[in-house]
C-alpha cells in the first residue's frame, strides 16, 4: 500500500517541532505500525536524513514503551490496541496518516515522537507497592483470597504503564493509571495494611508532580489499550475519602 | 585461567544450608560504605535491586529503556514454576531439581540446579507477599497447571501475563528502596564497557541514550542482569533492545563465556510472514496443554493448503498427523521444547508443512472447546487467541493456529561459580545472562524461577560473603586511570562506526547476520554448515566495519545503539558457531545431525561431552581457549532423555 505520512519531528525538548511529510510506497499490509516506520527510518538513514525517534521495545503489546498518537487517537483508533499491535491492514490504500508524540505537560518530549514518562516512575515510588521485605514472608496459601477478587485485581494490574490516559486527558490527569495500582492492591488481603497510606501518598504525588485533576469525562478508559475500567477510579476515590478522615496522612 | 565452581561440601540437600549457615556477613554500619552496581532491571536485576537495597546496600540500578519495568521480563507469558505440591499430585523438590536437570539434558550443574528447586517455594510466598494477583481456585488458594517436560502441576500464573506481574512486584520492591533512597535508578543508559581495577571489577561506562554522553560509575561489585543474546538472530521473540553486549564486553575484560551455542527453539510461535519483519510473537507453551499440533498426514493435502486451495478444516480426523502425539505418546504435545520444535521443523522439511510458505504446523483447540467449552477456553487463553488474531488476521477458535519454532532463549551466558560470580573477582551475572541452571535445554516456566532466585534468594547472600572482604576499601574515584582507559576505548568504538558512512543500513546486516545464525546455527547443525557459518560471519563483520552506515547526530542516536549491539553480536554469532562445531554430540537445543538415533531422536555424548564449555577470550580475531568444567551426575542417574 501506498501512504503519506506526516509526522511531528522535534530534534529535542529546547526548539520547537513541526510536521513534515513522507511519502511511503509498497508498505505490505501484513507489517505492523512500528514496522511501518522501519521501513521509512531505513529509507531516511540511507538518504542522509535523521532517522524519526520513537519508543518501542516488545513489540507485543505488553512492555508499554510503544505509544505514538495515531490520527488523533493515542495508539491509535481502536479498542485495546497498542501502537506496536496496530497493523496496517487497517489503514486504507493511500491514506494521510498523521503521527504525534504524547502531548501532556506531565510528558516533556525527548525528540519526535519519545517523551519522557518518568513522572509515571515517580507515582508508583509513592507507595504502589506492598512493603514487603524480602524473606521472612508467610506461605503463599495462608492468604486465601476470593477468586473474584483476585481476577478484579489482576484486571486492574494489567495496565502497562503506557501514558495514554494522560496523553488523552484535556486535563493531564494521571487518575486511571494510578487508581489501577491502588485497586490492585485494595482488592487483596495483603494490600489492606498499607491502604489508606497508599492512596493518600500516590495522590499526593500526583498533584506534585503537575498531572491535572478528574473531571469525569473518561476519555482515559476508552482510549487505555488494555481496558482498563474507570471503576478503578471510583474506588480510588472511595478509598481516598475514607482514609483521609480515619488516617489523614502526617505531613 | 582456573575454573572453580566452588561447590559447598556435603550431600545436596544440605549445600545450601551449609553454605548459609558459614558465609561471611557485613554489619549493618559497613553495608552503608558499599556501593553495588545492577546493570538490568529484568526479574534478576529488578530482584537484586530490590533487596540489596532492603539490606543497606548503596545500589545503582541501570537499563535501556525509558522504564525499568520494561524489561523483557516483561513479556513472561505462561507461568513460574515451584515445588509447592499443593495440587498434591507428587510433586517436591527433588522431583522439580531432577525434572530441570532431565529437561537440560544432563549439562547443567547439579549443586544449583537444585538449589533452584529448594528456593523455588520462596519465590511464590514472596510474590504473594508482594500483592501479586496469581491465578486462584474458587476456593480462594492458588492455581497450577501443567507445563512442557513436567508430569505435574507445578506452574502458577497470572492469567497470560506471569512475567508482567513477577516483574511489577520485583520494580515495585525496587520502587520503595528507590524512594527510600538506597537504590538510584538510571534509566536510558546503555552499559558499554566494565572497568577493571586491579584484577576486580569496580564499575562500568554507560551511554546516556538521551544525551549521547558517556559516563563512569564505580562501586565495590557489579552485577550483569542484562537478559539474553537470542536477539543475534535477528528474529526471535525478544525485545528489540534485548542484546549481549554487557555480556559480551564483560567476556572481553576477562569473564569466561558459558556453552554460547546453548539456545533455545519455542515451538509455539507465530510464523514468519515477511522480510520487513521485526520480530516473532510467541504464543504461550501452556496452549499446549489443550491444543493438539498437527499437520496432514498426506504431503499432498498440505500442498493444497498451502496453495490456499483447501482449509485446514477440511481434512478429516484420519487424515491429521498429531506427531507428537503419536511419536511421543507418554508426553504427547506437552514433550520439552526442543523436542517438539525439532519433529516439528522434521514435518515440515518432509513437506507437510502448512501456510503459504510451508514452515507452519497446526495448533488446534477444537478438541478443547468440544471438552471445555469456549468460554472456559477463551478464560483461559484468551488473550493469546486476541494477540494471534491480531497478527494473523484469523480466528483460531475457528481455524486452527498455525505455528513454527522462533528462537526465543539462550541458555548459554557468563560462566559463573555457585556464588553466581564470574570469573573476574567483583563481577557477578543472573537471570539468562548467565549460563546457570538450564543446561542444554529450560523447561518452560524457569527463567522466571531463575531470575528470582538468582535476584531475591541467592545473590543477596553470596554477594554479602564477597563484600565481607571489601569493608575496609573506600569508595572509588572515577577519575582513576582504568575508567579513563575504559571510557576512551568506548568512544573510540563509537567513532569508529560513526567514521564508516558505509552504504548499508545497521538493520540489513543484522538481517543478514540472523539468516546465517538460522540457517546454519539454528535447530538443526552440522559441521560443514557450522564451518561454513564462521567463514560467513567472518566476511559480515569485515563489512560491517567497511561498509555500514549509521548517522552522526547529537543526543538521541537509535541507530548507533544498534550498531553498537550489532557490532558485538557479529563477533558473539561466531563463539556460537565454534561453539557448536565443538560439540559432537546432540543434547538439548543443541541438534548435530550427524549424531541422532535411527529415529531421528537426539544422541548425547556423555563420555567425551559432560562437560560445560567455557570460553577465555583472546582477541576478536583470535580463537578463544576453551576451558572445560566437568559435570559430575551423583544425585541423578544419567539416562538418554526418553518422553515415549
Ligand atoms: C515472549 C517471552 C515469553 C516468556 N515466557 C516465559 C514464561 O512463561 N516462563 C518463564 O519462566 N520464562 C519465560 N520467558 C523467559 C524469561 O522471560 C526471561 O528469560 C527472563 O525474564 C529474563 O529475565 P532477566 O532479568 O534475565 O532479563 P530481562 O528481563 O531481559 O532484562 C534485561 C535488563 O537488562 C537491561 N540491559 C540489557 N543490556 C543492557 C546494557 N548494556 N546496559 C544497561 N542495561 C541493559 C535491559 O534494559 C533490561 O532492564 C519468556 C521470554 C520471552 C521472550
Ligand atoms: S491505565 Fe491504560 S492508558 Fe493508562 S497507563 Fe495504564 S494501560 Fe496505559
Ligand atoms: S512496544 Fe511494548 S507495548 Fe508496544
Amino acid at each position: 500500500m501506498n501512504l503519506t505520512l506526516r509526522i511531528w519531528r522535534q530534534k529535542n525538548n529546547t526548539v520547537k517541532g513541526k510536521f513534515v511529510e513522507y511519502h511511503l510506497d509498497n508498505v505490505p499490509k501484513e507489517a505492523s505500525f512500528l514496522e511501518m516506520l522501519d521501513i521509512l527510518n531505513e529509507q531516511l538513514v540511507m538518504k542522509g536524513e535523521d532517522p524519526v525517534t520513537f519508543d518501542h521495545d516488545c513489540r507485543e503489546g505488553i512492555c508499554g514503551a510503544c505509544g505514538l498518537y495515531i490520527n488523533g487517537h493515542p495508539h491509535g483508533k481502536f479498542k485495546n490496541t497498542t501502537t506496536c499491535q496496530l497493523h496496517m491492514r487497517k489503514f486504507a490504500d493511500g491514506a494521510t496518516i498523521t503521527v504525534e508524540p504524547w502531548r501532556s505537560a506531565a510528558f516533556p518530549v525527548i525528540k519526535d515522537l519519545m517523551v519522557d514518562r518518568s513522572s509515571l516512575d515517580k507515582l508508583i515510588q509513592a507507595g504502589g507497592y506492598v512493603s514487603v521485605h524480602t524473606g521472612g514472608v508467610p506461605d503463599a496459601n495462608a492468604i486465601p483470597v476470593n477468586k473474584h477478587c483476585a481476577d478484579l485485581s489482576m484486571d486492574a494490574a494489567s495496565c502497562i504503564g503506557c501514558g495514554a490516559c494522560v496523553a488523552t486527558c484535556k486535563n493531564g490527569s494521571a487518575m486511571l493509571f494510578v487508581s489501577a495500582k491502588v485497586s490492585q492492591f485494595a482488592l487483596l488481603p495483603q494490600g489492606q495494611v498499607e491502604a489508606r497510606d497508599r492512596v493518600q501518598k500516590m495522590v499526593a504525588r500526583m498533584d506534585e508532580l503537575g498531572f491535572g485533576n478528574c473531571s469525569n469525562t473518561f476519555a482515559c478508559e476508552a482510549e487505555c489499550p488494555k481496558g482498563i475500567s474507570v471503576t478503578n477510579i471510583a474506588r480510588m476515590n472511595r478509598q481516598f475519602l475514607a482514609a483521609k478522615i480515619a488516617e489523614p496522612l502526617k505531613k | 585461567m582456573e575454573l572453580n565452581s566452588r561447590i559447598p561440601e556435603g550431600p545436596l540437600a544440605e549445600k545450601w544450608i551449609n553454605y548459609k549457615a558459614s558465609q561471611k556477613l557485613v554489619n549493618p554500619a559497613n553495608k552503608r560504605k558499599l556501593d553495588i552496581i545492577v546493570i538490568g532491571t529484568g526479574l534478576a536485576g529488578a530482584s537484586a535491586a530490590a533487596s540489596f537495597g532492603e539490606m543497606g546496600f548503596n545500589v545503582k540500578v541501570f537499563c535501556i529503556q525509558d522504564s525499568p519495568r520494561r524489561a523483557h521480563s516483561i513479556a513472561a507469558q505462561g507461568g513460574i514454576n515451584a515445588a509447592k505440591n499443593y495440587p498434591n499430585d507428587g510433586d517436591s523438590v527433588y522431583r522439580l531439581f531432577y525434572d530441570t536437570v532431565k529437561g537440560g539434558d544432563y549439562r547443567a550443574r547439579e549443586a544449583n540446579v537444585y538449589r533452584l528447586a529448594e528456593v523455588s517455594n520462596n519465590i511464590i510466598d514472596q510474590c504473594v507477599a508482594q500483592g501479586i494477583p496469581f491465578a486462584r481456585e474458587y476456593s480462594g488458594l492458588l492455581a497450577n497447571r501443567s507445563f512442557g517436560g513436567a508430569q505435574v502441576s507445578r506452574t502458577f500464573y497470572a492469567k497470560g501475563q506471569t512475567g508482567q506481574q513477577l516483574l511489577l512486584g520485583a520494580y515495585g520492591a525496587m520502587s520503595k528502596e528507590i524512594e527510600r533512597g538506597t537504590v538510584k535508578m538510571y534509566a536510558r543508559r546503555e552499559m558499554l564497557d566494565v572497568v577493571i581495577v586491579d584484577g576486580r571489577a569496580r564499575g562500568v561506562i554507560v551511554r546516556n541514550l538521551v544525551t549521547g554522553e558517556l559516563e563512569r560509575h564505580a562501586a565495590h561489585a557489579v552485577v550483569i542482569a542484562s537478559g539474553g543474546y537470542g536477539r543475534v538472530f535477528f528474529l526471535s521473540t525478544n525485545a528489540m533492545s534485548s542484546n549481549g553486549s554487557a555480556a559480551w564486553h564483560a567476556y572481553k575484560r576477562g569473564a569466561m563465556m558459558a556453552n554460547p551455542c546453548f539456545t533455545q527453539i519455542h515451538p509455539t510461535c507465530i510464523p514468519v510472514h515477511g522480510d520487513y519483519q521485526s520480530k516473532l510473537t510467541l504464543m504461550s507453551e501452556s496452549l499446549r496443554n489443550d491444543g493438539r499440533i498437527w499437520v496432514p498426514k498426506d504431503e499432498k493435502k498440505a500442498a493444497l493448503l498451502r496453495e490456499g486451495k483447501i482449509k485446514a478444516t477440511d481434512i478429516p480426523e484420519e487424515e491429521r498427523d498429531y506427531y507428537l502425539e503419536r511419536r511421543y505418546p507418554a508426553f504427547g504435545n506437552l514433550v520439552p521444547r526442543d523436542v517438539a520444535s525439532r519433529a516439528g521443523k522434521e514435518r515440515c522439511d518432509a513437506g507437510c508443512g502448512v501456510n503459504n510458505t510451508g514452515r507452519a504446523v497446526y495448533l488446534d483447540f477444537k478438541e478443547a472447546i468440544q471438552r471445555l467449552g469456549r468460554k472456559a477456553v477463551e478464560e483461559k487463553y484468551g488473550n493469546l487467541f486476541e494477540m494471534y488474531e491480531r497478527i494473523v488476521d484469523e480466528n483460531p477458535y475457528v481455524t486452527p493456529m498455525m505455528i513454527y519454532p522462533a528462537v526465543h532463549y539462550t541458555m548459554g551466558g557468563l560462566w559463573v561459580d555457585y556464588e553466581l560470580q564470574t570469573t573476574v573477582k567483583g563481577l557477578f551475572a543472573a537471570g539468562e545472562a548467565n549460563f546457570s541452571d538450564h543446561g542444554a535445554n529450560r523447561l518452560g516456566a524457569s527463567a522466571l524461577m531463575q531470575g528470582l532466585s538468582d535476584g531475591y534468594f541467592v545473590l543477596p547472600y553470596t554477594m554479602q560473603n564477597y563484600l565481607a572482604d571489601q569493608i575496609g576499601v573506600p569508595r572509588f574515584s572515577t577519575d582513576l586511570p582504568e575508567f579513563e582507559q575504559a571510557e576512551k576505548e568506548v568512544r573510540e568504538r563509537i567513532e569508529k562506526i560513526l567514521n564508516v558512512n558505509g552504504t548499508e543500513t545497521v538493520d540489513s546486516i543484522h538481517k543478514r547476520l540472523g539468516h546465517i545464525m538460522w540457517e546454519y546455527v539454528g535447530m538443526s547443525r552440522t559441521k560443514e554448515g557450522l564451518e561454513k557459518a564462521i567463514g560467513e560471519i567472518k566476511k559480515l563483520r569485515a563489512e560491517f566495519w567497511q561498509n555500514v552506515k549509521v548517522p552522526r547526530l547529537k543526543g538521541m542516536n537509535n541507530e548507533l545503539e544498534k550498531a553498537l549491539r550489532v557490532a558485538d553480536f557479529l563477533e558473539m554469532g561466531e563463539l556460537m558457531a565454534r561453539d557448536a562445531l565443538m560439540r559432537n554430540e546432540s543434547c538439548g537445543g543443541h541438534f548435530r545431525a550427524e549424531y541422532q538415533t535411527p529415529d531421528g531422536e537426539a544422541m548425547r555424548d556423555d563420555v567425551n561431552y559432560s562437560f560445560v564449555a567455557a570460553y577465555e577470550f583472546k582477541g576478536v580475531d583470535s580463537e578463544p581457549v576453551l576451558h572445560k568444567e566437568e559435570l559430575k551426575f551423583e544425585n541423578v542417574e544419567v539416562k538418554q532423555r526418553n518422553y515415549k
